[in-house]
């Protein structure tokens, strides 16, 4: 731990709290976990004009210091100083919505008796005008007895104050801030109430411009077309978008591929980085595009405040489920990637509710899925018009996003019956004022995301790729030999064993030897095919335009289907099987999704094969 | 759905669109410690102003969105209906 004073940014949920961190500390963040759990640190650091820099980290945003939440309890033990990987904080900046004061500043009085020393921002303070407010800082200062500070985070307005009044109270060594009594909620909640009336010196009338557009947006019918209208254009957006994206990617790794093919001179390392490593991780990383483009939508709806009435409107069908709308926002971002999505799932309260929503989650298209499906179904399902702009490969496309979101109703139906029975769902929580979204915080918060997936990709991915590589690889086959190297190698003969229990539903040698990899992480089963016909056919590129003639000309249509539907349901990906592990804290609930998914990703591709089959498709 | 009518003739479950009431008292006993905990740390309690801002979807009447203070709060129905109500003055 470092001796530099560390201050904590700390707050109701909706205070602004991320877009005063980004305003404090720029661009330059760390994010990480802390230890033994999944609740995200962002860190960064401050520049004091007198002190010099000092750490400063964005806790998760809480109600109260009674957590309902993993989240909420982590705030609360760093608070306390009882925190893994963290010093208590020396000063404490509490963020307060200047426009909900009587709410935002319960909590304020609880944090007092910390006994920290404590500035007050008394933030978006525009948005407060806008909704007819007069504030007086002065006379809140007087009241609640801190330090208050005005600021409007997104015009870093109020930053160098805060950096000043820190420099004073990070010098001075203050008993004073011993002096806070406990009081209790009711007593808080009074005592917020009479400070937030002496705070506001004038309220007027105005149009809210909340309950204008929530007319619109919440409206029993129209309200759940538009959101239905909303996830259409996310969905397009995320493929039409990404492609010329994706283009430039494939085509900047096939040329590194060359390049590197030209430099060296042909050896087993040399192989190695071309056919593994750059065609492994290439084809993973081709997929950024998507991502970035995904998490755009999904961190826009939540900037603006869309997505609690996303809740809203979902609720009603996720209660026949037996889930609630809260499970909405996590089964979304399932879309891009389940282990954020399982990760959102802490904001569920009931135990039963989100252990449920955890073990679909999975069950959502998410997109370490798309390589696949693009590459097989480009392969084999012709490009042809069904309809004015309606193509038959989005057809099938569309019809397996639909496969997932219907087995994950089914499979939340039966669960909440059995495994999981018991427990009621509840709905509760904030619905905050819209907000234009800074375009500062939202890029920012993607910056973030792209550059995780990243890590994953030079990571975890890497290792696989590469692991692949040397099993498909050794021993060598000797020339002249009538066996393939793939079919030589150690790869082989395992993938040999797992053919034997995958030759019933039509998976073919191709597919077992990609099944194995696949295991840490779906799009691999696309660099392990591109990686096996890379290895036996070195000659040629391998890049998925390649990569799709060859599987035509090997697989049946049936095999090619059954394949799809497999990846619809498998649990291949080391990470979510992880991720569950932490959140349920147990081997006992991965374990049971892992076996429930492959029984049912066997069942429908077995399915799927024997019906093509009876089609005369074999 | 719970109606919980027995000493009072309206509670929030009830309460129309667009109307507001005062709450009188709560049923904190019918809600489980958490939720109870986070409507109170939410500012739902007796002795507010409430006023019913939306009902449900498509699907069901289920769930609410009230508005306390300038809180606006999303919660069930089985959770609304232990808060009693009397007319707003």
């Amino acid at each position: 731990m470092t001796a530099r004073p560390l201050v904590a940014l700390i707050g109701n949920p909706n205070a602004g709290k991320t877009s005063l961190f980004n305003a404090l500390t720029g661009a330059r963040q760390k994010v990480g976990n802390y230890p033994g759990v999944t609740v995200e640190r962002h860190a960064g650091h401050l520049q004091l004009p007198h002190l010099g820099e000092v750490d400063l980290v964005d806790l998760p945003g809480s109600y109260s210091l009674t957590p309902a939440s993993p989240d909420e309890e982590v705030a609360r033990n760093v608070l306390l100083g009882t925190q893994a990987g963290e010093k208590r904080p020396d000063a404490l900046i509490i963020v307060v919505d200047a426009g909900n004061l009587a709410q935002h500043l319960r909590f304020v009085f609880e944090l007092r008796a910390l006994g920290i020393p404590t500035i007050v921002a008394l933030n978006m303070v525009d948005m407060a005008q806008r909704d007819g407010l007069t504030l007086d800082a002065t006379a809140l200062e007087s009241a609640i007895d801190l330090p208050v500070i005005s600021t409007v985070a997104v015009r870093r307005r109020g930053v160098e104050e805060i950096k000043a009044k820190l420099d004073e109270l990070l010098a001075a060594d203050t008993p004073a801030w011993a002096g806070f009594a406990d009081m209790s909620l009711d007593e808080r909640t009074v005592s917020a109430r009479r400070a937030a009336k002496q705070a506001v010196v004038h309220e007027s009338a105005t149009r809210d411009v909340t309950r204008r557009i929530d007319a619109v947006l919440l409206h029993p019918i129209a309200g759940f077309l538009i959101l239905l209208a909303i996830l259409f254009v996310i969905f397009q957006s995320v493929f039409s978008l990404a492609e010329a994206p994706i283009g430039w990617i494939e085509a900047a790794i096939a040329a590194l591929g060359d390049g590197v093919k030209g430099a060296l001179a042909p050896s087993i390392l040399r192989d190695l980085l071309t056919e593994g490593v750059i065609a492994g991780v290439g084809a993973v990383v081709a997929f950024l595009p998507q991502i970035v483009i995904l998490f755009f939508f999904i961190l826009l709806l939540e900037a603006t405040g869309y997505m609690a009435r996303a809740a809203f409107l979902m609720d009603g069908l996720m209660a026949r489920l037996g889930l609630s709308g809260r499970g909405f926002i996590p089964l979304l971002s399932s879309f891009a990637c389940a282990v954020p999505g399982i990760m959102a799932t802490r904001a569920i309260a009931d135990p039963k509710d989100r252990l449920v929503t955890i073990l679909i989650a999975p069950l959502m298209t998410c997109s370490a899925r798309l390589p696949v499906y693009a590459v097989i179904i480009s392969a084999f399902i012709p490009a042809r018009q069904v309809a004015p702009a309606i193509g038959l490969q989005g057809l099938v496309l569309f019809g397996l996003y639909l496969m997932g979101i219907l087995g994950a109703m089914g499979a939340a139906f039966c669960l909440r019956r059995t495994v999981a029975r018991g427990g009621t769902s509840h709905l509760l929580m904030e619905m905050p004022r819209y907000q234009w979204p800074r375009t500062r915080d939202i890029l920012i918060a993607l910056l973030q995301r792209a550059w995780i997936f990243l890590r994953r990709a030079g990571t975890i991915i890497f290792t696989t790729t590469v692991i692949l590589w040397v099993l498909l690889s050794f021993p060598r086959v000797g020339s002249g030999s009538a066996e393939s190297q793939i079919e030589h190698s150690i790869g082989g003969r395992i993938a040999s064993g797992i053919e034997y229990v995958v030759r019933p539903i039509g998976f073919n040698h191709d597919i077992a030897i990609a099944l194995l990899p696949a295991m840490a992480a779906r799009e691999v089963a696309v660099s392990a095919l591109a990686t096996a016909y890379a290895i036996d056919t070195p000659d040629e590129a391998q890049m998925s335009g390649q990569l799709a003639s060859h599987l035509g000309t090997r697989w049946s249509l049936a095999t090619a289907l059954a394949f799809l539907v497999w990846f619809v349901f498998a649990p291949q990906c080391i990470s979510t099987i992880a991720i569950t592990r932490r959140e349920t804290n147990s081997w006992k609930w991965p374990a049971f999704m892992v076996g429930y998914l492959f029984v049912l990703a066997y069942v429908a591709a077995g399915a799927t094969y024997w019906t093509a089959v009876a089609f005369g498709l074999g | 759905m719970a109606r919980n009518m027995r000493d009072s003739p309206l509670n929030l479950a009830a309460l129309p669109v667009g109307a507001r009431a005062h709450i009188t008292h709560v049923d904190w006993d019918s809600i489980d410690a958490t939720s109870a905990r986070r409507l109170r740390e939410l500012g739902l309690d007796a002795g507010v102003d409430v006023e019913a801002l939306h009902r449900g979807s498509l699907f069901a009447r289920d769930p609410m969105a009230v508005r306390v203070g300038r809180m606006r709060i999303i919660l069930r129905l089985v959770h609304a209906a232990a808060f009693h109500l009397e007319p707003s003055t």
